[in-house]
């Protein structure tokens, strides 16, 4: 009994100490992953802007019937409370929350509460729709009351290119306004084909590396490794030097007579450019996997598969390229997760056509700074990234992954 | 830990703490920070009037530069951390903002009288003031050509920008709504005074997105005004639509062979304002007070092709500042080129400006 809980306290110990040499990094993923992570999700679902600046107004158009514009006492509460929101300063952002759910209320919500500054009296109903004819108009009342929900789902659904009605049904959104959807399997589609690229072009610089005599792989390595050390942004430009109308290729060309001065390509600021910048940038993602997994393939066994009668496809296809599967996994899977997410060589090189998800997301976030949408965008992200893991443990088996 | 130690740490602590507060010290001190859009205009200006202004009170300019808009404000208002101090507005920008409370409220009377000692109301021309300020400046976004691009007949209306037949080759286009989905319906055929009326519904701004659609694969977008320039020199487009005096500094200070195009051109305002919640609101005020004197706008209109929205400083300006040149001929508001311009209905825009970003953004895209 008492020997027993020696050996307790004594294993115990160690692994207190342990583990606090882990609590770093521990706080560290919390703080840096776990937690933007956890509040982007939230954003995409809550956001309490109109609710806390409206609360009155809100409370009133709960017994609204939301057949016929709304009493006087909605409209006395609404101009008290904009021009509070107006004194605070959270007026710009109110509007802009009303403006996403019924646009042009923006400039409704703005100027009425810089003209009711000087109005001293109602009634406000009347005062209201002379200031701005919106305000006799049902639709507006609609968007306050949809825009002052906490919780939402709308940010979810205009990322999938859908719409709430005021009714509660859910409807597509105008062909000019659907757009998410598109890019989201432009996405799919160009990350696909970046890792399908990849794997052609890296497999083969791998298997070079990984059977050369050391020397020569040394500098094949140091080849593949420069430009992986190299700033992307370094690397990107110098891709627009070489792509451009005026670049270098174009100008090989038309000086070897291949193409006139007025037929120069278009390669970059477009889908090629895309393309071909981060085949570039994510090449080496594939290619070191793989080299760590043929490294250990002994070149012994093809010779012997030869001497059994193989042909050289035969020998490479029943023996060699199976044991490499790991490695074209696990390249395959990391390429493609860096992909879909990739943000800046397409802002840099993708032009109009060559946009991703992720550009779109950037925009959100810095431009239109509606981040709800960009958060539910992320989520819808994350999802698909998570769903493609799923599939991929499920067919090849995750614990078969071997990055080196 | 014996004494000594204890000492040491506690002189160290307080060292750092001292110097952290000194930290905090300093950035209260901080220059004014004023953005503005980069290139030959922010150039003109520096020259023009900000080195007056530092020489006459004492208090540094840090310039930065900005592509417009005001995404940058909203989210330093958002956040409380305002760290612009004055920005250089378009006018259809500057009146979303006003309206927002994302800037300061500057009275007109305010502002230093004119020149020849006319009160500062009088000697604005006509709506160039919003309660945020007034505009300094008026420029035009037109279109230009190089003559070395463009051997044969040359191009004179707005129709032959989006004509890709008789000129084939690519187009310069800011990256925004503004102005394009104007240009598109000129070119389109909609007469100059019927331009914001046919936008105002939305069979008018489908027309116009399908008018930009005949040429979307043919345009490189730009952002910074110093880009459509460039790209004119090195043949990235053969035409392109640019600000005024960006085109006009090339031709006079660069001799280049580019050639603007006054037809169907957009004029239009830009000034100075104050972002709400500066730290730095005093010398704010000092810097627009100095902006708007007459003196600075005929300075800065003297050596881009800008002209001042102050009747008395109009009449300060005759030669470029380095070059024997009349810059009278070079004015967006000269009647010489101003006779199809449309005066951009900057009320229009301050409405339905996100609703265009977002349309247009959506357009790019797809």
């Amino acid at each position: 009994m008492n020997s027993n809980t020696n050996i307790k306290t004594n294993t115990l110990r160690p692994r207190l100490r342990a583990t606090g040499l882990v609590l770093p990094l521990l706080a560290f993923i919390a703080i840096t992953f776990i937690a933007p992570l956890a509040m982007m999700l939230v954003h995409s679902v809550y956001d309490p802007t109109v609710a806390n600046a409206l609360p009155e107004t809100l409370n009133l158009l709960r017994e609204w019937d939301g057949k016929s514009a709304p009493d006087e006492a909605v409209y006395a509460t609404a101009a008290r409370e904009l021009l509070k929101a107006r004194q605070d300063r959270s007026l710009g952002r109110v509007a802009t929350r009303v403006n996403r759910v019924h646009p042009g209320l923006r400039s409704v919500f703005t100027r009425s509460a810089r003209n009711l500054q000087n109005v001293r009296e109602g009634p406000y109903r009347e005062v209201m729709i002379g200031l701005n004819s919106a305000w006799g108009d049902i639709q507006t009342w609609y968007a306050i009351r949809s825009a002052g929900d906490r919780f939402t789902s709308r940010h979810y659904l205009n990322a999938l290119d859908l719409q709430p009605l005021p009714d509660g049904s859910i409807a597509r959104q105008p062909p000019e306004r659907r757009i998410y959807l598109a890019l989201l399997w432009r996405t799919f589609i160009v990350s696909l084909s970046i890792t399908a690229i990849c794997l052609l072009l890296g497999y083969p610089i791998a298997h070079l590396i990984a059977h050369s005599p050391p020397r020569i792989a040394n500098l094949l390595l140091i080849l593949v490794l420069v430009p992986f050390w190299t700033s992307l942004l370094v690397r990107t430009t110098s891709w627009i030097v070489l792509l451009q109308t005026q670049g270098v290729i174009n100008d090989l060309l038309v000086t070897i007579g291949l193409i006139g001065d007025d037929g120069r390509l278009a390669m970059i600021y477009n889908m090629t450019g895309t393309l071909v910048a981060m085949t570039h940038v994510l090449l080496p993602f594939m290619i070191l996997p793989l080299y760590s997994i043929m490294r250990a393939i002994p070149p012994t066994q093809m010779s012997a598969a030869a001497s059994l009668g193989a042909n050289s496809f035969q020998a490479f296809w029943r023996v060699y390229w199976p044991q490499t599967l790991p490695g074209v996994g696990a390249g395959s899977l990391l390429v493609f997760i860096l992909a879909i997410g990739y943000y800046i060589t397409p802002a840099l090189v993708g032009g109009s056509t060559g946009q991703l998800i992720s550009n779109m997301i950037a925009y959100h976030m810095q431009t239109s700074l509606n981040w709800s949408l960009a958060g539910a965008l992320g989520g819808i992200l994350l999802v698909c990234v998570i769903a493609l893991y799923l599939l991929y443990d499920r067919i090849v088996g995750i614990d078969r992954m071997r990055l080196g | 830990m014996n004494t000594k130690q204890r000492k040491t740490l506690c002189t160290a602590l307080i060292t750092a703490l001292a110097m952290l507060t000194l930290g905090c010290d300093i950035s209260e001190d901080r220059p004014l920070t004023v953005v503005s859009w980069g290139g030959s205009y922010a150039r003109a200006c520096v020259e023009g009037y900000h080195e007056a202004f530092t020489a006459e009170t004492g208090i540094k300019i840090n310039l930065e530069d900005y592509n417009g808009g005001l995404a940058q404000i909203r989210a330093q208002v958002r956040a409380g951390n305002v760290h612009w101090d004055v920005v250089d507005l378009r006018f259809p920008t500057w009146a979303q903002g006003c309206d927002e409370g994302l800037l300061e409220h500057v009275e007109i009377d305010s502002l230093p009288p004119g020149a020849d000692g006319t009160p500062a109301e009088e000697d604005f021309l006509f709506g160039t003031s919003t309660d945020c300020g007034v505009a300094t400046l008026f420029y035009s976004t037109i279109y230009a050509y190089n003559k070395k691009n463009i051997p044969g007949e040359k191009p004179t209306t707005m129709a032959d920008f989006f004509d890709i037949e008789k000129f084939p080759g690519r187009r310069g286009m800011r990256r925004s709504p503004q102005e394009n989905l104007e240009f598109a319906l000129i070119a389109d055929g909609v007469p100059i005074n019927k331009v914001y009326a046919t936008l105002n519904t939305p069979e008018g701004v489908n027309r116009a997105f399908r008018k930009l659609d005949t040429i979307k694969d043919h345009i490189v977008w730009w952002e910074a005004g110093a880009q459509p320039p460039q790209m004119l020199a090195d043949g990235e487009v053969i035409m392109t639509t640019a600000y005024n005096g960006r085109i006009f500094n090339a031709q006079v200070l660069e001799n280049q062979p580019f050639v603007i195009v006054w037809d169907g051109q957009i004029l239009d305002l830009s000034g100075l304002a104050i972002v709400a919640g500066t730290q730095n609101l005093e010398a704010a005020k000092k810097f627009l007070n100095f902006a708007s004197t007459a003196k600075a706008m005929a300075s800065v209109g003297s050596r881009i092709a800008y002209s001042p929205t102050r009747l008395s400083a109009e009449a300060l300006i005759s030669k470029h500042a380095e070059k024997d040149i009349d810059m009278k001929p070079h004015m967006p508001n000269n009647p010489q080129n101003s006779k199809r311009a449309l005066r951009n209905a900057w009320e229009w825009w301050s409405v339905h400006i996100d609703e265009m970003n977002e349309r247009f953004s959506t357009w790019l895209a797809q």
